[in-house]
């Protein structure tokens, strides 16, 4: 018999495999992940919802099935907090803002009916800056979420509340999104794994939009192989959505599990370093490269000077898709409604609702975007931004001439204090500056641990970034880097984390 | 209603040019709607026809209907118009409770369908091209009912509601340039224009495009400019004109306000203006004057569409013969005036009388019955020619029935009655009626005996010569016969009954 502290501190494919072979079943696990929810939550915040009930329940089938002797996938009766940005027909749907709080929609996102069909169980909801705008969980409406490497700092953002999850085992799998580094900064800063799949590798239907140009769903996981077995269940065309790609999913499990860079060519690039980047964040990046090196890969120099006006064409396109994405949270047919007394007009009921129900960084974004989107100011604010996501693009595609994949910080810096850049947005947006420019060129990106900063003994994240349509690359490579790392570390790098 | 001044119809134009332009929205025949799977059948419960995308629900998205978007490029392509390699759709933001999503997915600067010409014809056979600017795919919104006023706008009520059932709905959007040179006939172009393109959209099969549904509705843009000027004057734009005859009476009135405001010195307010279905009048709406900003950025959440050259060449070949050419082949076909070739097009008869013939009938009787006994049931009754529970085939059958001996026109009538009446079909009705000719000679001939013995001083009149005095002798054997027997027949029979050659 597994005791629960075992059970959770179990990857998804051992998970996966001692359920396969009896050796534990789905509620046993189901049972151990919802115990350590209940014993750590309450510190962590990493959940908005918990649907016990439903995650017993899908547990149950799992073990009817395998009962039944039925041939079971390869995540069956593994437990997932599913970001809550993906709509649920059995849970609320929030977005992490007010506007949509006890909002039960009518209809399950593709991704959410993928992990259902594969008899992941999902145990709930996990927290996130409002509309998936922020790089702290700390503009979610219902409170922030502590990192469990220091509970007074951030766990990265928006998707906190996954990475959180994930780092405090409260989950060994979990779904985060992707906008500008929404996945890809909270692994790092969390020292887990984060992948955003190339722009229409994972269906979008059903996950509420944000900037739907950038916005990608994808796999977080403890490990490099837990996050491609998650990526192969969620990955796929979807017919729902126009810009989901019709190709075959890249072979990423088997990626995988081949772990390697020989005779890789390997880019760094000149533009992600220097000023703000914090000198342990350097020192392990530059470890990572030598690491590389040694492992039988090439190091190749590049010079993409369009990525210095990333972080300005993002800060264009993101709020003008996002002040249209937003416009119909009006309180007509969903979600809160402020203000409704019987002799107030529609739209002071909308004005009264959005002034009540949106947070100051989803009005800020708003604002900014229907500003950049006005008759006058069109060719200068969007269309130049859309210049720039081009220009970008080229810059890749030259890089990529020249290199497999290219390697750069996750994120300038290790998690910082909560509360320390919550009134200073440019300093807030700069922690996006090395994820932003793979949401602009629309291709893959990994995140994994590369080790801790001698200076705060916090995680620091490694970059993977690939072409589009080659996110096996990125398993290829990190998971050669991950068991490098492991080998060195001599245990998985979380095993340093303070016990919750 | 708010008095407005007009001046008349002839010193507007005295003095004045008009300059229209002509938006017409069609609303697609699809089965499904523009961007999801939901049915676009009209009458339906509220809201039953909806699903998260036309519900712009959080998380949905949409997916273009490909028969939506080769519908626009038959319309472009009938319209003569380039069709684009590479075009996208455009979120059009604004915000109205009907509006699922608060922005229309619409096209905006890259239009499907550009640069196109439609050629019409006037009353008196004159051609006046009309050139086109664009057509572009929408979507159309939810309808809003408010309820509680008086005058069922909002304003007064005290509540609305909202139906989304029409919300996605596939919309061609056909935008004319500015008409210029029509003069005096500007309204009829306006209205020349509307039923041409109707007459297109319906001849493609892309839509029933019936105006009183709301299938198509026009915008009528008008402005005036002094006689012998360049610069086009401000405008009106009149919205959902939705008759033929609303877009030539729309035309007329706002030519005439126009001429009224700038003549004592006034100038036009850019708006939109209602248009006023009992008196033919405009009143004012909403004013547009250009601050109205939409914000309009391609739709991330749409690929472009890049229709291949091969399928738009495909679907160039297939399209079928324009109408104006195909009424001109057939009233030369058939053998009529222009006059008669217009009022059997305003009847919306057309295809019905060629369905008669390709059942069979002769042209002149189908043309008889449609344009006749039919169409004043129609009148009556206020329904279209082709809402009446008669068919082309069960026409042609009557015809075939007269033709044959079987009916004369008298008898063929009350079949063509019965068929109306739900009675069945016309060999139905001319059995459970009663309605043969009689040809039985023997039944005849006792009839013919008996009225010459009822009326021997007749008989006697047509003995000696007076052959015209036969009719009273046949109008008696009809009598007796209950109008079921062949007139010419019968004469003949008294003729050769009372030896006189006819």
């Amino acid at each position: 018999m597994t005791d629960n502290s075992t059970i959770i501190k179990l990857t998804a494919a051992e998970i996966a495999a001692k359920i396969a072979s009896g050796e534990l079943t789905a509620v046993q696990v189901t049972e151990a992940h919802l115990a350590r929810i209940d014993a750590v939550d309450e510190k962590v915040h990493a959940f908005l919802h918990v649907d016990r009930e439903g995650a017993l329940a899908q547990a149950r089938a799992v073990d009817a099935k395998k009962a039944a002797g039925e041939k079971l996938g390869p995540l069956a009766g593994v437990p997932l907090a599913l970001k809550d940005i993906f709509t649920t027909q059995d849970m609320p749907t929030t977005v992490g803002s007010k506007i949509l709080e006890g909002w039960i929609p009518p209809y399950d996102a593709t991704l959410t009916r993928k992990l259902k069909a594969a008899d992941v169980v999902i145990l709930g909801k996990t927290n996130m800056d409002e509309f998936a705008m922020g790089s702290s969980t700390e503009n979610s409406a219902y409170g922030p979420t502590g990192n469990p490497w220091d509970l007074t700092r951030i766990p990265g953002g928006s998707g906190g509340g996954s990475s959180a999850a994930l780092a405090s085992y409260e989950a060994p799998l979990a779904i985060g999104t992707d906008t500008g580094g929404s996945i890809r900064q909270p692994a790092a800063v969390t020292g887990t794994v984060g992948v955003k799949p190339t722009y229409g590798g994972v269906s979008r239907y059903g996950m509420v939009a944000f900037s739907s140009s950038l916005d990608q769903g994808g796999p977080c996981a403890r490990t490099v192989l837990d996050a491609a077995l998650l990526h192969e269940v969620i990955a796929g065309h979807d017919p729902m959505d126009s810009t989901s790609i019709d190709a075959p999913v890249p072979p990423v499990v088997e990626a995988a599990l081949g772990g390697s860079v020989e005779g890789m060519r390997v880019g760094v690039v000149k533009q992600f370093a220097g000023e703000g980047y914090q000198a342990g964040v350097v020192q392990r990046f530059n470890e990572s490269v030598e690491l590389l090196k040694s492992l039988g890969a090439t190091v190749v120099e590049l010079d993409c000077p369009s990525f210095d006006l990333a972080l300005s064409a993002y800060y264009l396109i993101a709020p003008s898709e996002c002040s249209s994405n937003l416009a119909r949270f009006d309180a007509m047919r969903y979600g809160l409604r402020v203000g409704d007394d019987g002799t107030r007009s529609a739209e002071d009921v909308t004005a009264l609702t959005r002034e009540a129900g949106f947070g100051d960084e989803v009005k800020r974004r708003v604002i900014l975007g229907t500003y950049a989107l006005s008759s006058g100011y069109y060719d200068a604010y969007y269309g130049s931004a859309q210049k720039v996501r081009t220009l970008i693009t080229q810059d890749f595609e030259k890089a990529f001439e020249k290199v497999d994949v290219i390697v750069s910080p996750t994120t300038p810096t290790t998690a910082f204090p909560i509360g320390e850049r919550a009134d200073d947005p440019m300093a807030m947006y700069l922690a996006d500056l090395c994820t932003i420019p793979t949401n602009l060129a629309g291709n893959s990106a990994m995140s994994l641990p590369c080790g801790l900063a001698p200076e705060d003994g916090l995680p620091v994240g490694l970059q993977i970034i690939a072409p589009a349509m080659k996110d096996d690359r990125l398993y290829k490579v990190g998971a050669a880097v991950e068991a490098a790392f492991v080998e060195k570390w001599g245990h998985p790098l979380l095993e340093e984390a303070p016990s919750l | 209603m708010t008095v407005t001044d007009l001046v008349s119809y002839e010193d507007a134009l005295a003095s004045y040019d008009p300059v229209m332009g002509l938006e017409v929205h069609v609303e697609l025949g699809t089965k499904t709607k523009m961007f999801c799977g939901c049915s676009t059948e009209l009458k339906q419960d509220a809201n039953s026809q909806t699903c998260p995308v036309c519900l712009g629900l959080p998380g949905a998205l949409p997916v273009v209907n490909e028969i939506g978007v080769e519908s626009a490029i038959k319309i472009g392509l009938a319209l003569n118009c380039e069709i684009a390699e590479w075009c996208r759709f455009a979120r059009k933001n604004y915000f109205y409770p009907d509006m699922p999503k608060n922005f229309q997915t619409s096209q905006y600067d890259e239009p499907i369908a550009y640069n196109g010409y439609l050629d019409v014809q006037l009353e008196d056979g004159e051609i006046f091209r009309v050139q086109i600017e664009r057509a572009h795919m929408e979507e159309d919104t939810g309808k809003s009912t408010h309820v509680g006023g008086a005058t069922g706008r909002i304003q007064g009520a005290s509540h609305s509601l909202l139906d989304y059932n029409r919300a996605g709905i596939p919309l061609i959007e056909i935008v004319t340039k500015p008409i210029e040179g029509a003069g005096a006939r500007a309204p009829e172009v306006a209205k020349a224009y509307v039923a041409e393109l109707r007459e297109l959209i319906k001849a493609l099969g892309v839509s029933e495009a019936r105006m009183e549904m709301g299938q198509m509705r026009c915008d009528v843009n008008l402005s005036l400019r002094p006689n012998g000027t360049e610069t086009f004057g401000t405008r009106s734009e009149t919205k959902n004109v939705n008759s033929l005859r609303s877009v030539e009476r729309a035309a007329r009135f706002e030519i005439q306000r126009h001429a009224a405001v700038l003549s004592s010195g006034g100038t036009i307010v850019q708006e939109t203006r209602h248009f006023h279905e009992e008196d033919g009048s405009t009143t004012a709406g909403r004013i547009k004057d250009n601050a109205e900003d939409y914000r309009y950025f391609p739709e991330p959440d749409l690929v472009p569409v890049a229709p291949a050259r091969e399928w738009v060449e495909e679907l160039r070949r297939g399209l079928p013969e324009l109408p104006r050419l195909r009424r001109k082949r057939l009233k030369e076909e058939w053998g009529v005036s222009e006059h008669d070739m217009q009022s059997i097009l305003n009847a919306g008869a057309v295809d019905l009388i060629v369905a008669t013939t390709d059942a069979g009938a002769p042209s002149d009787q189908a043309r008889k019955w449609w344009m006749g006994e039919l169409a004043r049931n129609a009148n009556e009754t206020g329904r279209g020619l082709d809402a009446l529970p008669i068919t082309p085939v069960q026409v042609a059958r009557v015809a075939e029935l007269v033709t044959s001996g079987d009916l004369n026109d008298k008898l063929a009538r009350q079949v063509i009655e019965g068929v109306l009446a739900g009675e069945g079909d016309p060999d139905t009705v001319v059995e459970k009626r009663g309605l043969k000719v009689v040809s039985d000679e023997g039944a005849l001939s006792t009839a013919v005996d008996e009225a010459i013995a009822a009326n021997a001083a007749i008989a006697d009149k047509i003995r000696g010569g007076k052959v015209a005095a036969a009719g009273a002798l046949v109008g008696a054997v009809m009598k007796a016969t209950r109008g079921q027997a062949d007139a010419a027949r019968v004469r003949e029979l008294i003729l050769e009954k009372l030896g006189v050659e006819g």
